[in-house]
């Protein structure tokens, strides 16, 4: 069987691959891909020998900070980032869940603070396995099902 | 022009105190109530900031202040304030920290005195913020516990009524947690304590029993009988709610074998669940327990502002 590549190869950027497909759109948006002018490939459902289905984004000529990237462990814990120059993967890097969690999430209590004041909202990771947030104004505990970007 | 180099302490979560603290803050209320009327607010100006009204909690804050001669501004409700023209939180609290020494605010909304006490440069003290915190409360509890049993330590605590959605019982199980309490929780099924203080417990070490019945048993043991109020509004079945609304009420010969330093005490306000009958046992004491949030509330203001009571 011919083997050809799924989503073109990429020269130098990021490579973000093994997302789980129902968190792709959620990556691309944790990661504001929409403001960039960079050229991106977004693939979904694609095969993967580790998950079944996977997706995949390949950005152009774009680094992501470490706090940039971390924030996808919050829909997608277990994704690697390729970064590449030259064709070439030149570091792997995985993941990790922050402490703290600073103007990204929604709270999900319509009564909290930041619901209702022109304000970012905080998140304390208390179980950093089990992906568990607590508001840090009104202290409700968010599962990761119930997370809401 | 006076600035403030480091951020001013604020009262907004029992959390935010240690044993230590909250034993600064008994021993001074012990202070206070002794001896009320001091000059310690002399010149300064307290702001009471009811975003929502709590005549109750508003009165023992002023009364505090006055007795320590300070003068209090602030609102009651929020129709007399800025707030119906639309404006934020945050601008509100700036306005008012220019003229005030000191907040007490509540606040409908979970978090905003936590806010709040980011964004203030002058302390903050939650007087309640939604179903969330209101720290006075556990402190004036522990106060009427330690006055009344000399003493906070390996005492047996039993709590009645709804343990599910309380928050003064939540703060008070959190407040005691400090000094090896034993907790009895009488409760109905649909308002039983959350898992969360369960683990709580578990994790601090804590004894606690559980009985969905107000027995003799969960009485007698106890060392302060801890009387919450069972709210119609709480039940998704109102069925439920018949059964039980006489179950978790207390009369005064249900007290007859307890033990002779037992005190019961309520957050008030009660409805029915402290019969009148229960009023001139010597074992009552909630009308004291709130007269201590007074001299509490003293111990606070005093202690945010770096005042040293002597």
């Amino acid at each position: 069987m011919r083997k050809a590549l799924q989503v073109a190869a990429l020269e130098n950027g990021t490579a973000i691959d093994h997302i789980p497909p129902q968190a792709l759109f959620k990556v691309v948006s944790l990661l504001q891909l929409q403001q960039l002018n960079n050229r991106i490939t977004i693939g979904n459902n694609l095969r993967s020998s580790k998950i079944g289905k996977k997706g995949i984004i390949k950005v152009a000529d774009k680094f992501f900070e470490e706090d940039e990237i971390n924030r996808i462990a919050l829909v997608a814990p277990n994704v690697t980032l390729n970064i590449i120059k030259n064709y070439e993967v030149i570091e792997k890097k995985k993941v990790i869940l922050p402490d703290e969690i600073i103007g990204i999430v929604k709270c999900n209590n319509p009564k909290c603070i930041t619901n209702n004041e022109p304000m970012k909202t905080r998140f304390h990771i208390i179980d950093k396995e089990k992906v568990e947030l607590q508001c840090h104004y009104c202290e409700i505990k968010i599962k990761k099902e119930e997370i809401i970007l | 022009m006076e600035i403030h180099p480091m951020k001013p302490k604020s009262l907004v979560d029992i959390n935010d105190y240690n044993k230590d603290d909250i034993l600064r803050i008994l021993n001074n209320t012990a202070k206070f109530k002794a001896n009320p009327n001091r000059d310690f607010l002399k010149g300064k100006v307290c702001a009471t900031l009811f975003f929502e009204p709590s005549t109750r909690t508003r009165l023992s804050f002023e009364t505090a202040i006055n007795r320590l001669h300070g003068r209090v501004i602030g609102f009651s409700d929020t129709a007399t304030s800025s707030l119906t023209k639309g404006e934020t939180l945050k601008d509100t609290i700036m306005i008012v920290s220019n003229y005030a020494d000191l907040i007490i605010m509540r606040h409908y909304l979970e978090g905003s005195a936590r806010y709040a006490s980011e964004i203030s440069p002058v302390p903050i003290i939650n007087a309640g913020d939604g179903s969330n915190q209101h720290p006075t409360q556990t402190l004036l509890d522990l106060f009427s516990i330690y006055e009344t049993q000399e003493t906070l330590e390996n005492l047996t605590i039993t709590i009645v009524g709804d343990l599910k959605y309380g928050r003064a019982v939540h703060s008070l199980i959190e407040g005691l947690s400090f000094f090896h309490p034993t907790f009895n929780f009488v409760a109905p099924e649909e308002l039983k304590i959350p898992e969360k203080y369960k683990t709580f417990c578990e994790k601090k070490g804590i004894r606690y029993n559980e009985f969905s019945d107000f027995s003799s048993e969960a009485i007698n043991s106890a060392d302060i009988l801890y009387m919450t109020r069972v709210q119609r509004e709480r039940f998704t079945d109102l069925m439920e709610y018949e059964k039980v609304k006489n179950v978790y009420v207390l009369y005064n010969d249900m007290l007859k074998d307890s033990k002779d330093n037992l005190k019961v005490l309520h957050p008030l306000p009660r409805v029915k669940e402290i019969d009148q009958d229960v009023d001139d046992n010597p074992k009552a004491y909630y009308f004291q327990q709130a007269r201590n949030g007074m001299f509490t509330r003293q111990a606070v203001i005093c202690d945010l502002m770096g005042i040293e009571v002597v």
